[in-house]
């Protein structure tokens, strides 16, 4: 059974993805934020250069930061985005 | 607890003022204001754009401030954080702790602003002569962060 999450996208990544949020359904076998990646990855063009692992990418689940080991539940709000560089 | 994240200027000592005067037993404010320059490497700077993530980036600043609250004793603390577009010589984030004496307030101020620019969900887009980009994260400043969890 899939799992509805919103996913939002930050800074870079909402300029060359050329999206700010989605509504995404997740299969089963995505079950964490490093396999949400992969999956995001699998889109090819700029979502396999921004989610293949090579660029630095932070995210955060119910908008707290999280490792890439964290779960991600069906209603989760995940969003994805460069290191940060306020102050 | 004062998290303010806004667009309009801020007046840094009228800020301090009501930090300062809203207990008579505070002794110190230490403050850090953050403002935009004309140059970043290498490049003059125009404009400076933050964007941000609202939701987050409140309950981050707060969670800043708690985590300075174990480590130390003080009163009460503030940040304000602008958003939007910039020139230099603009402000951009004002910290400030109160407590009873100054060595209290100058670690919390200085462990906030470690944190904030590491863990605060903020992003800075500079316009260069050659165009846009944004800002890169600086290792010096995971470093900075990073020294803090080895005084823990």
């Amino acid at each position: 059974m899939s799992r509805p999450v919103r996913i939002l996208y930050f800074a870079r990544l909402r300029e060359t993805l050329g999206a700010s949020a989605e509504e995404a359904a997740l299969p089963d076998e995505v079950m964490d934020i490093a396999g949400l990646m992969w999956w995001l990855a699998a889109r090819g063009g700029v979502w396999q250069e921004e989610f293949d692992g090579c660029r630095q990418i932070r995210a955060a689940v119910n908008q707290e930061l999280v490792q890439n080991a964290a779960f991600v539940n069906a209603g989760d709000e995940v969003a994805f985005f460069p290191p940060v560089t306020g102050g | 607890m004062s998290v303010k994240v806004q667009v309009e200027d801020f007046d840094a000592g009228a800020e301090i003022a009501r930090l300062r005067l809203s207990d008579p037993g505070i002794g110190a404010v230490a403050c850090f204001i953050g403002q935009v320059r004309d140059v970043n490497d290498g490049a003059p700077v125009g404009t400076l754009t933050l964007e941000h993530y609202p939701g987050m980036t409140e309950k981050a600043l707060v969670a800043i401030i708690d985590q300075a609250r174990t480590r130390w004793n003080f009163h009460d603390a503030l940040i304000i954080h602008r958003i939007g577009t910039l020139q230099p010589k603009d402000q951009i984030v004002l910290v400030a702790v109160a407590g009873s004496h100054r060595g209290e307030c100058f670690a919390a101020c200085e462990f906030i602003m470690d944190y904030l620019k590491t863990e605060a969900p903020f992003w800075k887009k500079e316009l260069t002569p050659t165009g846009e980009r944004w800002v890169d994260a600086r290792e010096s400043d995971d470093a900075a962060r990073k020294r803090w969890e080895s005084e823990l």
